[in-house]
């Protein structure tokens, strides 16, 4: 798909006709660069130092939106480019415009997200003076960004520009920022394009894949016993979903998936078993931890994932497929490493491998998953209470499972994932490495204009909503509908979670004052509901669903639910905290 | 506190690594690699930056301590940064290693003598002499500097500086392809 996006992107450059005048200004360059890229829209924020550029977008063509916040710009960039595969592009002023930036961009860059970020700089002769809104923007985000440029030159723009662009798609992707002096901007010089492909010297490409390494993996796979699949978001990077729906059908190896991966398998497959790690589903971390075999594709063994290094899947052989070299043996030591396109390693180990079919232990998984259902809070009679999980569940028997779903950071983030079946790649959009609360909205605008056709569903709690409520207007100027699931429970929920677990149930600064979201909502001018009871759901979505306009409906849900099962930080995998069962917590409740 | 990595838990033995780095020429990009190191908590042994034999790219010489697997991942790491076009990590291929040190030592008319022949000894040159000090120049080996200076500290060093170590494979194999000119690739 990203190949199809890339070829789109390529065929658009070679096509456009040669009007360009011979002599731009900088700010001109920087839209003319922009347009070849094939890009469509910029999420931004005007300011002084970046002011000659605002003044030249209009003649590009290029569509604009405009932010409350620059840390929302950031968000919507690395939402378009997660919903579309493309580069997303966000634009600030110096100074404080661009330290605004700065989260949404370490967001981008935890998540591999190929964001490219255009910050005006005050102009060069006052470089390093402390002049008005200067900043050392490309010290600042040296660490949080694949690479970044300042530019003082105009002439330096086109190869710059193209080169960021590059540098931001491809291998493992990342966020990219361009600084560039407001005389940068405003110089005339000769305009310059050449199509010949972008050269990074210091950029080296995958190496060929030996092929012993490729059989070596195939006869670890072959011998198996117990293998499981970890499924991670480089598969949807990759876009190598078909590939691994060919792999695992073929060798009957189970797949398991991080946070992020959700969605690159079919959750309906009888191979899915569903999310790993710390919120877990119980059977997929048992599966872990008594697998022999652990085929890694696309994922970086995080904390969140692993538990307890020490005592991480003991018995099992560890095979990383990973474009990033520095992610192989970086958490977890790997007995073969595949380094390269995920795609392409799925597409030369698939044929050698034997098919099989792992009855026995695909029946031992699901005797664990039969353990699992008889806690499963679905199983809870609501009893008259608004229970976030049954929310998400209903959320997404009632979307058929075919949105596209944004969320936030935290409870809610950890039901939409365990309740919120994903069948198809980018349906779900979610800040994993970073945990930015506050990244659902801008991310949904950000994907709103990459998916203009898809149902999007944001999700976010109360808290995170808070951080950037700003950007609800931003819907309205655009004139833009995403569906709002508000899902309130008073309080920061997953800090309240970890207070009642690990903290004597001390609720120091998560209890939390929110203001009337449905009238919030209705200044805005847009369609607000509030939902108290289970049996209100249904007509609530359909009401979000066929409103005009962006519509929020605020589920106020009880304040002391738990995300079960969680697996304490640092613990082992397996020693999760489980969800008291049926019986105890109907005795609990009453 | 050089030890303290992200990494998983270090499995070998922890030595002095020497890594030669060839970088593009470009503001910032120093910058770049030590904060690689910085933000893993490694502490740099010692950096010497240069340029090369061709325009446009540096080298930097990089001695820091650490173990097999993470000296692996430093060097995937280094290459993961734009800038950066080649990594060698020389800490066991036939490399020579050179350091350069002055070193300011008490040296009144009473010890002159004695200190000018631990100088000789040790090949080092004296370059410029004051009535209660002298300065010698000294190239070596890390480990020949770090033997002349502690066999002139109990006369009292004032000041000292060392260049931090070059390093430089043998013979022809290790050439850089960074560097090279076409001609060179091309044999």
């Amino acid at each position: 798909m990203e190949q199809q996006i890339a070829d789109r992107q390529e065929h658009r450059q070679s096509t456009l006709p040669s009007t360009a005048p011979a002599r731009m200004t900088g700010a001109q360059i920087l839209w003319e660069v922009l347009a070849r890229e094939g890009v469509e829209v910029v999420f931004g924020y005007p300011g002084g130092a970046i002011m000659p550029a605002y003044d030249a977008l209009p003649a590009s063509g290029i569509h604009h939106v405009l932010v409350r916040h620059e840390q929302g710009a950031a968000h919507m960039a690395d939402g378009y480019a997660r919903a579309s595969g493309k580069v997303g592009v966000c634009v600030a002023t110096s100074g404080p415009g661009a330290t605004n930036l700065v989260t949404g961009i370490a967001t981008a860059m935890l998540d591999s997200s190929p964001v490219v970020c255009i910050t005006g700089q005050v102009s060069s002769t006052l470089l390093g003076s402390d002049a008005f809104q200067e900043i050392d923007i490309t010290g600042i985000t040296l660490p949080i960004t694949k690479h970044n440029y300042l530019v003082t030159r105009a002439e330096d723009l086109v190869h710059t520009l193209r080169e960021a662009f590059e540098v931001a798609r491809s291998g493992r992707p990342g966020p990219v920022l361009v600084d560039i002096t407001k005389d940068a901007q405003q110089a005339t010089v000769p305009f310059r394009w050449s199509d010949e492909p972008v050269r990074l010297p210091g950029v080296r490409p995958a190496r060929r894949m030996a092929q012993e390494q490729i059989e070596r993996a195939a006869s670890l796979v072959d011998v198996a016993k117990r293998p499981l699949i970890l499924c991670g978001h480089g598969v949807i990077k990759a876009g190598a979903s078909e590939q691994l729906l060919r792999f695992a059908e073929k060798t009957g190896v189970p797949v398991a998936s991080t946070l992020l991966g959700l969605g690159a398998f079919p959750a309906s497959h009888p191979l899915s078993l569903g999310m790993m790690g710390m919120h877990g589903e119980a059977w997929v971390n048992h599966a872990v931890q008594e697998a022999d075999l652990l085929l890694a594709l696309g994922m970086r063994f995080d904390d969140r994932v692993t538990g307890n290094l020490k005592n991480y899947a003991p018995a099992a052989k560890k095979i990383h497929l990973e474009i990033d070299p520095t992610e192989v043996n970086k958490n977890v030591k790997a007995d073969v490493a595949l380094v390269g396109d995920l795609r392409r390693s799925l597409e030369r180990l698939t044929p050698v491998v034997r098919e099989r079919e792992h009855g026995e232990w695909q029946t031992k998984i699901r005797t664990l998953r039969d353990d699992s259902a008889t806690r499963d809070v679905q199983g809870i009679p609501h009893g008259g209470k608004l229970r976030a999980p049954h929310v998400l569940h209903d959320l997404w028997r009632l979307t058929r499972g075919e949105a596209l779903v944004v969320t936030d950071v935290g409870q809610h983030q950890m039901w939409e994932a365990q309740y919120y079946r994903h069948e198809r790649p980018r349906t779900l959009i979610t800040s994993g490495g970073l945990g930015t609360m506050g990244f659902a909205l801008p991310a949904a605008i950000g994907a709103r204009f990459a998916r203009p056709d898809d149902e999007i569903w944001v999700v976010a709690g109360d808290g995170g909503f808070q951080m950037t409520a700003c950007e609800l207007i931003t819907c309205a100027q655009e004139g833009i509908k995403v569906n709002v699931a508000l899902i309130n429970n008073g309080y920061l929920g997953m800090v309240r979670q970890w207070q009642e677990f690990f903290y004597g149930g001390r609720y120091v600064a998560t209890p939390l004052k929110s203001p009337d979201f449905v009238k919030l909502a209705e200044a805005h001018g847009m369609t607000a509901l509030r939902v108290t009871s289970r049996e209100q759901i249904p007509a609530a979505v359909e009401a979000a669903r066929t409103a005009p306009g962006t519509a929020v409906i605020e589920f106020c849900v009880e304040g002391e639910e738990a995300v079960y099962p969680m697996v304490p930080a640092n613990a082992d995998l397996h020693a999760m905290i489980r969800r008291p069962s049926r019986i105890e917590e109907s005795i609990h409740e009453s | 506190m050089s030890h303290d990595s992200a990494f998983a838990a270090p499995t070998g033995r922890r030595i002095a690594r020497t890594f030669i780095v060839y970088v593009e020429d470009r503001p910032g990009t120093l910058n770049r690699v030590v904060s690689l190191f910085r933000r893993r908590g490694f502490n740099i042994d010692s950096l010497t930056v240069g340029r090369t034999e061709r325009e446009g790219i540096s080298r930097i010489t990089l001695v820091v301590q650490s173990d097999e697997d993470t000296a692996q991942r430093l060097e995937a790491n280094l290459y993961k940064l734009v800038n950066v076009l080649e990594v060698h990590d020389v800490t066991h291929a036939p490399a020579v290693s050179r350091e350069m040190a002055f070193v300011k030592v008490r040296a009144g008319a009473e010890h002159r003598g004695e200190v000018l022949q631990l100088c000789e000894t040790f090949r080092a040159r004296v370059v410029d002499v004051a009535p209660e000090a002298l300065t010698a120049e000294i190239t070596g080996t890390p480990e020949k500097l770090d033997g002349l200076i502690e066999l002139l500290r109990p006369f009292g060093i004032l000041e000292m500086v060392r260049t931090g170590a070059v390093a430089m494979a043998r013979g022809a194999a290790m050439q850089s392809a960074a560097t090279a000119s076409e001609g060179d690739l091309a044999a």
